[in-house]
């Protein structure tokens, strides 16, 4: 089967119907090494690591817009995850750009501040990672390393408020539970520019999907940064700091970093910034074709339909358009009702295929920002923002 | 061998669940090494996971960023046996 798809590709190369789009193939070791499996709470999902547990959500987990809290994948960089008992569970909210120093209860965070609704996608910096090519060291995310979810909430900005944040504050960082095994080993720690802590969608949620946040996906309590990337979404969330200085820190300043003018992110975090890279922020721009899969066959003259989703950094998505040919054409796909600028958007396409043979299908998600995907994926040293292009080959027979 | 494997995955997802203990890195020089140093902070399936595409200088400097930045407790004298079985084993063919 591969091989005919190889062999099929080739022609199709050599015919000039494909473009550079995404040739999907996982490191070997990551194939052999997936299995499905059920945390506790959770339904399978596909591991890439047990420890810390990496497991990203199998394609099937995307039949809906809202990702469901059993099948929303599970991303930690320390495998120590204690149980948090939501009684004993206490939010540090201080800082130098602070007040004095206050402690939120659960209880507290729910009923002192205004809840505010929102769906907003959660996806790792390094969603696709595992499709790098060439291949990059890191956990070897295929395309399920995201979820979307309706995530409820207090205002960040309603929090600083209380905790008496001044307008000196640059950054504000963030502290969760997990802990690495060894004491030496520094602690996950994150910070955001004061403008986005500030903005009324960032929040630290205590509801995902009208429940609490399962375990694996920080409970009880996580900070949504709607639009950015997870790697800032710290869960198990229990100190908030405004800070006159940047946050020093190994996952600011070396890891999670692209390089400066590579990529076309909409926000800056210009206090991390150096002349030659900047963190990651913004999700860019992207889609998922989430049926037929890969291979399919489709009988000729019968109906099919496409579905996918697709999404972006907060801009909405203005369009996405299908291509049967490889690319020579495209025709626009329909899209589901709109949850918000910050959440999937489903869509569709339904054609009937006639000519027999290998059908190259490809979708390109287009951002009311204008933004669409490239043909082409970006490389990074790093495998973040793989928002090219994907492209399944299905068998018409 | 493919038949065994669809029935592993079988077993893994409907049996009681499985977990890291199913991981057997390949033998050779240095494995057991590896199990003590490594497995220390992670599953032993990370090494796997990214393989086989990380020449010697790219294992070379995971292990160095793990010792530096990590602080995993691996003496000067162990890091380049843990290197070679990493590049033997797991590492990118030869060009």
């Amino acid at each position: 089967m591969l091989l005919r798809q190889a062999a099929h590709a080739a022609g199709l190369a050599a015919a000039g119907l494909l473009g550079p789009a995404v040739r999907a193939d996982l490191p070997q070791g990551t194939q052999d090494s997936e299995v499905l499996d059920a945390l506790p709470g959770k339904q399978p999902l596909l591991k890439r690591s047990w420890r810390p547990p990496n497991y990203e959500t199998p394609l099937a987990g995307f039949a809906d817009v809202i990702t469901p809290n059993e099948r929303f994948f599970t991303r930690w960089h320390h495998a120590g995850i204690p149980e948090i008992g939501a009684a004993s569970w206490r939010l540090e909210v201080g800082g130098d750009a602070a007040g004095p120093a206050l402690q939120l209860t659960l209880g507290q965070l729910r009923d002192e501040f205004e809840p505010v609704d929102l769906v907003a996608v959660c996806q790792c910096a390094g969603n696709r990672r595992g499709w790098s090519d060439p291949h990059v060291p890191g956990v070897q995310w295929g395309p399920g390393a995201m979820g979307n979810a309706r995530w409820r909430g207090a205002r960040l900005k309603d929090i600083l408020a209380r905790a008496g944040v001044a307008g000196e504050a640059v950054e504000v960082a963030f502290n969760g539970a997990d802990r690495g095994p060894l004491d030496a080993t520094p602690q996950f720690v994150k910070s955001i520019p004061a403008w986005k802590a500030l903005d009324e969608h960032t929040l630290v949620a205590y509801q995902m999907n009208g429940a609490p946040l399962p375990h694996w996906n920080g409970f009880p309590a996580r900070i949504v940064v709607p639009g950015w990337t997870a790697t800032y979404w710290m869960k198990q969330v229990t100190s908030i700091r405004a800070l006159r200085t940047p946050l020093g820190s190994f996952w600011m300043s070396t890891a999670y970093r692209i390089p400066r003018g590579t990529f076309p992110s909409v926000d800056r975090f210009v206090s991390q910034e150096t002349d030659a890279s900047t963190p990651i922020t913004d999700i860019l721009v992207n889609s998922l074709i989430t049926h037929p899969l890969q291979g399919s066959r489709l009988p000729p003259g019968r109906q099919a339909l496409v579905r996918g989703l697709a999404w972006d950094g907060g801009a909405g998505i203005g369009s996405v358009v299908v291509s049967m040919d490889g690319g020579r054409t495209w025709r626009s796909a329909r899209l589901g009702p709109d949850l918000g600028r910050y959440s999937f958007r489903a869509w569709q396409f339904a054609f009937t295929p006639t000519r027999r043979g290998t059908l190259p299908l490809l979708a390109r998600a287009t951002s009311l920002g204008g933004a669409s995907q490239p043909l082409a994926p970006i490389f990074s040293a790093s495998g973040y923002h793989n928002n090219a292009v994907q492209q399944l080959l299905l068998e018409v027979a | 061998m493919r038949a065994a494997l669809a029935l592993g995955l079988l077993l893994a997802a409907t049996v009681a669940r499985a977990d890291e203990s199913a991981v057997h890195i390949a033998e050779g020089p240095g494995a057991e090494l590896v199990q003590a140093r490594c497995a220390a902070c992670h599953s032993l399936d990370y090494i796997q996971m990214n393989a086989p595409f990380m020449a010697r200088a790219a294992w070379d400097a995971e292990v160095r960023k793990m010792i530096r930045v990590m602080h995993a407790q691996v003496a000067d004298a162990e890091v380049a046996p843990i290197v070679d079985y990493l590049a033997t084993r797991y590492g990118a063919p030869a060009p």
